[in-house]
């Protein structure tokens, strides 16, 4: 029976990003918007940017389902979502910087809220390795304040819900492998061969 | 979902207008939505319903009760207007009933429990508005 309705047309690109960006634009106004997302092109693939009114609150892989992601956004910040790319532009330009090697750190506002306790803690310290080192998880569990939760910060590193601007991918294991990664052991390989160019 | 429920009932500008107040709406009304509700059939009632605001809106602006809006006038044609016009031409009922089903994808005990009929009778208006949809696009041919 749907065939009475094939001739419904959808509204072309422009018109769509611009009702998107309206809707935006009303709904910051009336305090609407809790979390703007986008999506960013880079050499590890598409990257899904989320941030709140206080910073950036999730950074996730194409690896990761961004649909199964944006869900839990919903169900754990808040349910007030939209893409909202103009938010993010600064961020989606520090990203191509990183990427193309001129670019050292990540000059935006973070919010933790995923992260509590000491997984906090241990991003915190993360926030301090600079560009080009890596350190060990112990270390990393020591400087967190607890030298012997070296597999906890291990974890913490792990579920970083912002990685790359929070540089996890600075960790490696004492007997220098290479350990797990949201975006995958290859993604933090190259992350480390860029930094060390 | 959202867009074609409110391009069936609109012309394209106030169809741009019933989409942003339906998402808007939907943003305000989140803190209060159940932990259960379905959020697509919640967003598909909304769409419906703005989409009758429009119409209204619509009508009050210029035309004659129970006419159609000219809206030729402020749009360019699209090739979906002869559609929105035997839409419209249906009764409120079943036009409800064909909108929630057919393009927002409710079931029928969905759209039973938002318009506090059994879900027969929404099988049965869905079914009759359809039918009349067919007579008035197709010059009554059976598929």
């Amino acid at each position: 029976m749907s065939e009475l309705f094939d001739t419904i047309s959808a509204p072309d690109g422009a018109t769509l990003a611009g009702l998107r960006a309206d809707l935006v634009r009303r709904a910051e106004a009336e305090g609407l918007l809790d979390v703007a997302y986008r999506t960013v092109d880079s050499p590890l693939g598409a990257l899904l940017v989320a941030t709140t009114p206080v910073g950036l609150v999730r950074l996730a892989f194409e690896g990761e389902d961004h649909a199964t992601v944006l869900a839990a956004i919903a169900d754990d910040v808040s349910p007030r979502v939209l893409q909202a790319d103009a938010r993010l532009d600064d961020l989606a330009r520090q990203l191509d910087e990183y990427f193309a090697g001129r670019r050292r750190g990540f000059d935006v506002p973070v919010d933790l809220r995923l992260a509590r306790g000491f997984r906090r803690a241990v991003l915190e310290h993360l926030r301090d390795i600079p560009y080009g080192r890596i350190e060990s998880y112990a270390s990393v569990a020591r400087a967190a304040g607890s030298p012997n939760a070296v597999r906890a910060a291990g974890s913490a590193c792990a579920m970083n819900p912002v990685p790359l601007v929070v540089p996890c991918h600075r960790v490696v294991r004492s007997d220098g492998s290479i350990g797990h990664y949201r975006g995958g052991a290859e993604a933090k390989r190259r992350l480390l061969a860029l930094e060390a160019a | 979902m959202v867009m074609r429920v409110c391009r069936a009932l609109l012309a394209s500008a106030d169809a741009d207008d019933a989409w942003s107040e339906t998402f808007l709406s939907a943003l305000r009304a989140y803190p209060r939505l159940r932990p259960d509700s379905d959020e697509r059939a919640w967003l598909v009632t909304i769409a419906h319903r703005k989409a009758l605001d429009q119409l209204r809106a619509a009508g009050r602006r210029a035309v004659p009760a129970g006419e159609l809006p000219d809206l030729a006038t402020e749009d360019p044609p699209r090739p979906d207007d002869e559609l929105r016009a035997a839409l419209a031409a249906l009764s409120p009922a079943q036009r409800e009933a064909v909108v929630l089903h057919h393009l927002g994808g409710l079931a029928h005990d969905e759209i039973a429990a938002t318009l506090g009929i059994s879900p027969a009778a929404a099988r049965r208006r869905a079914a009759d508005g359809i039918a009349a949809l067919r007579t008035r696009l197709t010059g009554g041919t059976t598929p």
